[in-house]
């Protein structure tokens, strides 16, 4: 890789490589997503390797592992190109027949394509899979087509051009003009308009200025920002190092989580690329202009995803929160104007400035600008990564994308936003989504989770879920927070156990205003949100506990009885094997029968059982 | 004390105070936990009060004070995750490594713990044994997985 | 930009002079002065628990929180961190605020109901019983952190932290154990508003953190002055010789 002396050289770089490359030589693009590395992408790259020597086709066929295809639910995906062709579900045993088939034959392997659940129609082409149709991919566009760890390949697909552009032909305020021009705002949940933030901090007369990229994507059920970092990790830095440029930030750094070692290792490859091709250093491109970026590892605190949390922890703190103002913006890391944006806003930056700020605001609605992108996840059919333009509704995203619910069941919420966020019923499944339609219905955008839920999640206990992540995540500092959680927790605690009084509804309503209204930051004020939402448009779930002690989607454990029905029963006596208490007894090939005081609830004989003769109740 | 081993670490950094988390960091990820001796030749070094290195260090889940066990178990507990019923597979390698999550084997090879999210909600439940990722963790395939590690 | 939230201690580094509503009256203050502090000097009452004018305010308690804007753009903030501006509209009392501190102590209250200070300000505010669930009868610490603070920036020798995160967390010296950096000069048990910090003076030594201090007695009257350590700090800090210090107020 040359050290681009100059825009012209740069240029001259791209043509040749461009020249060089063959749009129609055979290329096999396995995902190591985060939905495919788990399910064994290595093995089937490994497998594509050997197969591709031993056919000789190892010079002729391009192999490459790359980021997140988008339809995590098809794990293994493997995409062939020139013909767009997608398989799912792929393992090494299946890698010799695609190499038969498909790279020497130029058939498809039937078997490994996309079925319709419901019209059991096949799309072998990603063209035809409902599940990209709808989506307008920005910023996961370049992610299932190039390896993360090439820098030749993001040039190729146009990568650096909007820093080119950038450093040639904008000053610093065209930059932050056509920033808050495209109507960009943060994608990481509060939404603050980009353009202002970066003005602010560009106004501020005070040196050096530090740009921070967080990628603490710490709400569960999140992992769009992972796959970003993982699979395109030079967007980042381009849009990072725009960014600096105009508000004239000498130094960057990005923070990830580290339970993220894969996106901490590509970025770090892809700023020692960058550092060597001259992207970044001093004399950027031969502009006058430097900045470097060095990574900043996480070390496991949720609270850290806070402004003022993270930079107290990169100055070697512990991951408190601090009123504002200042803001960061004003007085930031080591007291000094720092912007903080988080994975997506900076990857979006790029494609604003190469396209323009109109292109952008012509996508989404009036005040949410561009795409998003989601983890559809839950208890949908096809999750994924989904990227979306604002104002697509929850509908279109969970039945058109997501082709509806596992096995038809009933649709009952999505949450979104994480913790910080809300539950959603039915009656908004046509609500646009954007950042303040959500907000209207008591949730957030947050960093872009969408988790789906059908009749068999309980919202009591979904609530409890997020309040006892919150609790222990919660830093401690200020009253409402961490008094406010402990003091929820043990309500649904008590709810759940059957002990519940209606008034505790009110009870935790009264907290609620309070933790809203007088915690330090983010993630006590909204920490009210899973707790209103739930009571709110799911309060029958609550009183079924409650009044009737009674769990209707089966999954409190406290509330459920396990009986057995003496007709179904066969006395085989599996169910006696599985308890761990001794609970069960009766005699062989004879109806048995389970002592609730001695019954833990653990379900172990409802899962043993094949006859379907334990009752849950 | 391995000092050796602390001034290898230590010189990766200039020896500001910013430098305490990733410094701490490393020695986590060298040691397994963070030994007393080391964090006051660090105190020293940094130039930071003991008091804050103890408050972060008791602070970010990422720090143990005691020793942690060969391999790294961590079993996600995110919201899709919890859905699957997660706490299942927690229990079951509880049962299985006869320890309790938060805790090391007495063997010293595994240690179990939970976290909010490993970012592969679509394969939910999910584990990780140390930097590997295992999806659709269902409680049978916990023996085959701990075997991997034995 | 400086960012310095300043106190009546440091009156002549304040800006110029600027006018706000507190409670619909207007009043002039100056500016960057914490809302606090203006408020207080203006004949206002606000509540509050982790405040210190010699310390810097981090806004733990929660209490001084106060309503800022106009209807219906209104923020809650906390006064001991927020600047006085120009124009700024504040209600010490409203509905929002009311209620927000009254939940904090009846929060207060169930983690430490036996804190007198605690059921005093919270009968102030019509709280007397605690409607929430109490983990430790015995618990005294409100967790304001006023001890760290002090030990940290008014003695300067950071001897205690708090250890841990959520309602667990707790003030601790490293690692639980005796700390070398300590100088048993009783500042912390001294700040905390609800005697939490064990404290004891025995034939010439001084308990405190689990250390014994021996005491220095007056040169002259023999009664103790303070821990030999804290002398040798203050010589240290002064550049003074220790004999300096080892004579009492009185006698000098």
């Amino acid at each position: 890789m040359p050290r681009f002396e100059s825009i012209d050289h740069l240029r001259e770089y791209r043509r040749q490589l461009m020249a060089k490359r063959d749009a129609n030589q055979p290329q096999v693009l396995v995902c190591a997503g985060p939905g495919c590395l788990p399910m064994g992408s290595e093995e089937v790259a490994a497998a594509f390797r050997e197969e591709l020597e031993k056919n000789g086709l190892a010079a002729k066929v391009v192999l490459k592992e790359c980021g997140c295809h988008g339809l995590c639910a098809g794990a293994v995906r493997v995409l062939i190109r020139p013909q767009e062709i997608t398989y799912q579900h792929v393992t090494s045993e299946d890698v010799p027949e695609i190499v038969e088939k498909t790279l020497k034959e130029g058939q498809v392997v039937d078997r490994l394509v996309y079925e319709d659940l419901h019209t059991q129609e096949k799309a072998a082409y990603k063209k035809d899979i409902p599940f990209f149709k709808g989506q307008m991919p920005i910023v996961l566009r370049k992610l299932d087509i190039i390896d993360p760890t090439s820098l030749d390949d993001y040039l190729a697909l146009g990568g650096y051009r909007g820093l080119r552009k950038a450093l040639m032909e904008m000053k610093p305020d065209d930059i932050i003009d056509a920033i808050d021009h495209s109507g960009l705002r943060g994608r990481g949940g509060g939404g603050f308009p980009t353009g202002r933030k970066w003005r602010i901090c560009q106004e501020v007369e005070d040196e050096p200025k530090f740009i921070i990229c967080n990628g603490d994507e710490g709400d569960p059920g999140a992992f769009m920002d992972r796959a970003v970092m993982e699979g395109d990790p030079h967007a980042v830095l381009e849009g990072m190092i725009i960014g600096a440029f105009a508000i004239g930030a000498s130094k960057g750094y990005i923070y990830v989580r580290h339970e993220y070692p894969l996106a901490v290792s590509r970025l770090q490859l892809a700023i020692e690329q960058a550092r060597e091709s001259g992207f970044l250093g001093k004399n950027i491109l031969r502009s006058g202009f430097d900045f470097d970026i060095k990574i900043s590892r996480g070390a496991g605190a949720f609270v850290c995803g806070e402004e003022t949390a993270l930079i107290h922890s990169m100055e070697g703190n512990i991951g408190e929160p601090s009123p504002r103002p200042p803001y960061p913006a004003q007085s930031g890391l080591f007291g000094k104007p720092t912007v903080i944006n988080n994975v997506e806003t900076w990857a979006n930056v790029p494609e604003i400035i190469n396209l323009g700020a109109d292109w952008f605001a012509n996508i989404g609605t009036e005040k949410s600008k561009g795409t998003k992108v989601f983890s559809l996840v839950g208890a949908v059919n096809q999750t994924g990564l989904v990227e979306v333009p604002m104002g697509t509704t929850l509908r279109q995203i969970v039945y058109d994308l997501g082709g509806g619910l596992r096995q038809d069941r009933e649709f009952k919420a999505v949450q979104t936003g994480g913790p910080s966020g809300g539950c959603i019923p039915a009656q908004f499944l046509d609500l646009p989504v954007d950042y303040d339609s959500l907000q209207s219905v008591g949730s957030i955008m947050g960093s872009g989770g969408m988790i789906v839920m059908d009749t068999s999640s309980c919202m009591v206990d979904v609530a409890r879920y997020f309040i006892n992540f919150l609790y222990q995540e919660s830093c401690g500092k200020c009253t409402p927070c961490r008094e406010g959680l402990k003091q929820i927790l043990f309500i649904l605690d008590e709810i759940i156990h059957g002990r519940g009084q209606e008034e505790h509804l009110g009870l935790m309503e009264e907290l609620c205003n309070a933790m809203s209204a007088a915690s330090i930051c983010g993630l006590g004020k909204s920490a009210v949100n899973p707790i209103r939402s739930t009571i709110k448009y799911f309060r029958e779930e609550y009183l079924a506990h409650i009044r009737d002690k009674k769990c209707h989607a089966l999954v409190c454990r406290p509330l459920l009885k396990y009986t057995v029905d003496p007709e179904t029963c066969t006395g085989c006596l599996a169910c006696v094997r599985e308890c761990p208490v001794g609970a069960i007894s009766g005699k062989k090939k004879m109806a048995q029968e389970i002592d609730q005081e001695l019954c833990v609830k653990c379900g172990l004989c409802y899962e043993a059982c094949q006859f379907e003769a334990v009752k849950i109740e | 004390m391995d000092l050796p081993r602390l001034e290898t670490i230590l010189s990766r950094y200039e020896g500001e105070s910013a430098d305490l988390i990733p410094v701490l960091q490393d020695i986590q990820d060298a040691y397994s936990y963070l030994p007393k001796e080391e964090l006051h030749v660090v105190s020293e070094r940094l130039q930071v009060p003991l008091t804050q290195i103890y408050s972060v260090a008791t602070f970010f889940k990422m720090f143990s004070l005691i020793p942690k066990g060969k391999h790294q178990i961590k079993v996600c507990t995110g919201t899709t995750c919890h859905l699957k019923g997660s706490h299942r597979v927690a229990e079951s390698l509880s049962h299985r490594l006869g320890v309790e999550v938060g805790y090391t084997t007495k063997d010293m090879q595994f240690s179990l713990d939970t976290v909010g999210c490993l970012g592969s909600c679509a394969q939910a439940p999910v584990m990780m044994v140390d930097d590997k990722y295992f999806g659709r963790t269902t409680v049978d395939k916990v023996p085959k997985i701990l075997k991997l590690y034995k | 930009m400086v960012w310095k939230i300043s106190d009546e201690t440091a009156y002549d580094t304040l800006g110029d002079e600027v006018r706000l509503t507190i409670n619909g009256v207007t009043i002039r203050a100056p500016q960057d002065q914490s809302l606090l502090v203006t408020a207080r000097q203006n004949g206002f009452e606000i509540p509050t628990l982790c405040y210190h004018r010699d310390l810097p305010s981090e806004g733990q308690c929660r209490l001084c929180v106060v309503e800022i804007g106009e209807h219906p753009r209104t923020q809650i903030v906390n006064s001991c961190t927020y600047p006085t501006q120009a124009g700024l509209v504040v209600q010490t009392h409203s509905e929002t605020v009311v209620q927000s501190r009254r939940i904090v102590l009846e929060l207060l209250l169930a983690r430490t109901p036996k804190a007198k200070l605690i059921q005093e300000l919270a009968a102030a505010h019509g709280v007397y019983e605690s409607r929430f669930k109490t983990d430790d009868p015995e618990e005294l610490c409100i967790l304001c952190g006023l001890c760290v603070r002090t030990c940290r920036e008014v003695v300067g020798v950071s001897a205690i932290s708090m250890k841990g995160r959520t309602p667990d967390k707790q003030v601790a010296t490293p690692f639980m154990e005796k700390s070398s950096a300590c100088i048993g000069c009783g500042s912390c048990a001294f700040v905390c508003p609800t005697n939490v910090i064990p404290y004891t003076e025995k034939d010439g030594i001084r308990t405190i953190w689990g250390r014994d201090f021996e005491l220095q007695a007056c040169n002259v009257c023999g009664n103790y002055i303070a821990p030999k350590y804290q002398l040798e700090h203050w010589a240290k800090i002064t550049g003074d010789p220790v004999e300096t210090f080892c004579v009492c107020r009185d006698c000098r």
